[in-house]
């Protein structure tokens, strides 16, 4: 039984049709790297599945259970956690009462404040700082944490290299790296080719609200990642 | 001299009482609820009620009517306010406009014209003074209002900013989205927060019934000293409260001592000064903005 | 690339030309009719058309400029109260209720200044400390007796059929003129501000419309407009208690009239005062429960259909009588796409 199931889900901005009948499954402990130019509805489906977006049509589900009906809050209570694009922290509390947000779900599990500070050490100092006086780095580390402090199943990150200085972003994927090996099922979108390529062990890729090209990065060329987000070879249809 | 000084800073409670659950309603979720001060004086009402036809004292009564407020809170939030907010930022205003209409006008058809008091059922709290040091005296039931609202004051200060609920209440108040995805049940929150201002608007109608007289069209009286206070203090601020409250009493009882009139036209007229102040400093003005 | 894109930018319609055509008709009906109309019937009509007046001009401020004031009797009361202090001063009854609107007018600049700083329901309580305060003021007056009030006395002077009309047609032209002046800004440059702001401050702002100064425009419009109405409702009404006149119940009435007719919209104001005239005659004399039927109502149109009666017709059915703005009519669709 696969983690997350999606089937032939229609997202809508108004009139802009985002997403088009898309339909992907996610198993359990996977890291799947979701790419695709601006506009071509990553943040969009994220969003859907986190339960901020109300679908057209289509359904989601989790664990076996649909979901698609389910208010944005209780998603958090069974285990899906946005990092949203832009972080979207507190700004006016604090890092640590950002993290403590994060429990309001009650989810078990090994997640804490210690914990959190532990896995991204540049916070250590900034703990009872404003969130909106950090750095880039340092207020994805705590959007981060903020989203590991619910003990998500299935982790959802947007993003997380916008606006940030490379060894910033390397700092956090490093300190990613870990749960990524821990089993926690993750969906990243990321920028980044050649780091989601390497980071993931599927990438999938969309181009305006389909999605183009998916499979293995182990067996899958770069060339024709790159082919499918630029969508050449693609056939335009005609409304 | 000394004596009106202590008697405005004691009225000052009073007004820092009744404005708490406004500036908290305000900084929580950004409206003004017009009706705050009929709902006052519905729970004075209701107190007098229990205490006219079954004989329970208004400190009793507020057993009832507190939990009463809290679910009319509950209900203001998820019927009135949250629908109204939805339709645009200046329907609530209208909104809770017309309830206080609808509310004040079905006192005055339940209760009558007459002006009701529930210092006949506190007993000899409605008079007894203490002495102070000088010669002195104040009443101690201004006494009790001014440690109320303190009480009060510091409590929801505590509550917003250290426990679990004060936290997910301010960050449904910053980002209600953002709030959604780190597991808050928004709408949960704001009506809690609005129960919650409604129970102090609940505390503050037993004050305002104690200490005077109040009738059926009170409320707007109330709404005004409130919404007052609340301003000269610094929207959003709770010692700001505290401190908006005295200004205005002691404002108050200096023009009570030029005129018989001047008691209300010198608070009136403290807050436009205090208000015209702000704006012509600019630097102050901007952070009281962005603290509202 | 587009072929064959068709269309014109029009203000008048169809349904615009005959409605205007209708008003004109109206009025001229409405100014023979004291000719033929009994006393009764005329004081009836010159409270409709103060109630059209303040509704228009409640639904300026709140409807186009986004200012909700829960005080605008304080400019109702001013400009019945300096009627009676210039009547006093030996002023002819009907001019003083004239000059009385232009002063109050006046007043109105210097006080949108701190006024207009404020947002949302700082504003509309604001407005309201404003009313009390000067409630309050106008009470120290010795010649208003403090809430005993006093009248106009020297419209007693004038035969009284004579100045039953003279009111009648004064209110007919103030009304006239009020909404005329009104059409006139809307169709204007400083309109198409108005119902930017209305629409989106933020946006409006972003594209150079000057948000403060059309709004303190409006907030001046809305004071002299307000003020007219109370001196025409102290003409009728002869006596001026200062209660009845600064009294939070006229915003109430406001309210009603422009959240049941259809806030925002120049035609909503006029049927939102005719409902409430309607309502008023028929039971403005059942006391409080009247009062709670107009808040209920409030309340009710504000939970479940903010747009009004004819806002809802508007957005259903696209119907706009007075052409205030413009409609882009389309003549034939887009062309195919020429590219290879």
């Amino acid at each position: 039984m696969s983690a997350l199931s999606i089937r032939t889900l229609n997202l809508h901005h108004g009139l802009l049709h985002a997403v088009r009948d898309l339909s992907l499954d996610l198993a359990s402990g996977e890291v799947v790297a979701l790419v695709g130019a601006n506009g071509a509805g990553k943040t969009t489906l994220l969003r859907a599945i986190a339960g901020t977006h109300r679908p057209t049509s289509g359904s989601i589900s989790f664990d076996g259970a649909d979901i698609t009906a389910v208010p944005v809050h209780r998603r958090v209570s069974l285990g899906i956690a946005l990092v949203p694009e832009g972080r979207r922290l507190f700004a006016q509390m604090t890092v640590e009462e950002n993290l403590k947000l994060g429990t309001m779900s009650g989810r078990p599990g090994q997640w804490t404040v210690d914990k959190v500070i532990e896995t991204f050490p540049n916070l250590a100092a900034r703990r009872t700082a404003r969130a909106g006086t950090l750095s880039g780095g340092e207020q994805q580390a705590t959007a981060i944490g903020r989203a590991l402090m619910s003990n998500p199943s299935l982790l959802l990150l947007d993003e997380v290299s916008l606006g940030l200085s490379p060894i910033a972003v390397d700092s956090v994927y490093e300190s990613l790296s870990e749960l990524m090996r821990s089993g926690t099922t993750i969906l990243l979108v990321e920028q980044d080719l050649a780091r989601a390529m390497r980071v993931a062990s599927r990438v999938v890729c969309l181009l305006e609200g389909r999605v183009a090209l998916e499979g293995d990065t182990a067996s899958l060329p770069r060339e024709r990642v790159t082919e499918a987000y630029f969508g050449l070879n693609h056939q335009r249809v005609v409304a | 001299m000394m004596n009106s000084l202590i008697q405005g800073i004691l009225l000052g409670g009073y007004y820092a009482l009744i404005a708490s659950g406004l500036t908290f309603m305000f900084s929580v979720m950004r409206i003004i609820n017009l009706a705050h001060g009929s709902l006052a004086v519905v729970a004075a009402y209701a107190l007098f009620a229990l205490a006219k036809n079954l004989g329970v004292s208004p400190f009793t009564g507020l057993l009832i009517v507190l939990p009463l407020m809290a679910i009319a809170g509950f209900l203001l939030q998820r019927f009135v306010l949250d629908r109204s907010l939805r339709a645009g930022a200046l329907v609530p205003i209208l909104a809770t406009f017309g309830l206080a209409i609808v509310l004040d006008n079905t006192l005055f058809e339940i209760f009558g014209a007459n002006t009701t008091s529930l210092a006949p059922f506190v007993g000899s709290l409605s008079y007894d003074s203490i002495e102070l040091p000088g010669g002195i005296y104040v009443g101690v039931l201004a006494v009790y209002i001014f440690a109320t609202a303190v009480v009060v004051l510091v409590g929801l200060q505590l509550l917003l900013s250290f426990t679990p609920i004060g936290r997910a209440i301010r960050a449904t108040s910053e980002d209600p989205d953002t709030a959604g995805l780190v597991g808050i049940n928004a709408r949960l929150m704001t009506a809690t927060a609005a129960a919650i201002a409604l129970v102090t608007v609940g505390i503050a109608g037993a004050a305002l019934g104690m200490r005077g007289t109040f009738d059926a069209y009170s409320g707007g009286a109330q709404l005004l000293f409130a919404f007052e206070a609340a301003v000269i203090g610094g929207a959003g601020s709770v010692w700001g409260t505290l401190l908006g409250g005295i200004v205005l009493a002691l404002a108050q009882s200096f023009g009570a001592q030029i005129s018989p009139l001047g008691f209300l036209i010198a608070g009136h007229a403290v807050f436009f000064l205090v208000l015209f102040v702000r704006l012509l400093l600019p630097r102050l003005a901007e952070r009281m903005r962005r603290q509202a | 690339m587009n072929a064959g894109l068709d269309f014109r930018v029009e203000r008048w319609t169809i349904a615009s030309r005959a409605a205007i055509a209708a008003a004109a008709v109206i009025v001229l009906g409405l100014v023979v009719a004291p000719f033929v109309l009994g006393p009764g019937a005329m004081d009836r009509l010159t409270i409709l058309f103060v109630y059209v007046i303040l509704a228009a001009m409640w639904n300026a401020l709140a409807g186009y400029a986004g200012l909700v004031s829960v005080g605008q009797q304080v400019f109702f009361g001013l400009g019945a109260y300096f009627t009676i202090r210039l009547a006093d001063a030996g002023l002819n009854p009907f001019v003083s209720m004239v000059a009385a609107g232009l002063i109050v007018g006046l007043i109105a600049l210097p006080l949108s200044f701190p006024m207009l700083r404020l947002r949302n329901g700082e504003f509309a309580i604001g407005m309201w400390v404003l009313a009390e305060l000067t409630h309050l003021l106008v009470n120290l007056d010795t010649l208003v007796k403090g809430e005993t009030g006093t009248s106009l006395i020297s419209l007693n002077a004038f035969h009284a059929p004579l100045r039953r009309a003279t009111i009648y047609w004064l209110a007919l032209a103030a009304m006239v003129a009020l909404l005329g002046g009104l059409f006139v800004l809307l169709r204007s440059r400083v309109g198409a501000s108005i119902q930017a702001i209305r629409d989106n401050e933020e946006a409006a702002a972003s594209v150079g419309v000057r948000v403060l100064s059309t709004k303190r425009l409006i907030f001046i419009f809305a004071a002299f407009g307000a003020a007219m109405a109370g001196a025409l409702w102290l003409a009728t009404a002869l006596t001026f208690q200062p209660k009845a006149y600064f009294s939070v119940n006229w915003t109430a009435y406001m309210i009603f009239m422009v959240l049941v007719g259809g806030i925002g919209t120049f035609e909503g104001a006029i049927l939102g005062a005719i409902l409430f005239f309607l309502i008023e005659t028929w039971f403005g004399s059942s006391g409080v429960w009247y009062l709670i039927g107009l808040g209920a109502t409030a309340l009710l149109f504000a939970l479940l259909l903010p747009k009004g009666i004819w806002g809802e017709i508007e957005r259903r059915w696209g119907l706009r009588l007075l052409p205030v703005g413009y409609r882009l009519n389309i003549r034939s669709l887009l062309g195919k796409d020429g590219a290879a």
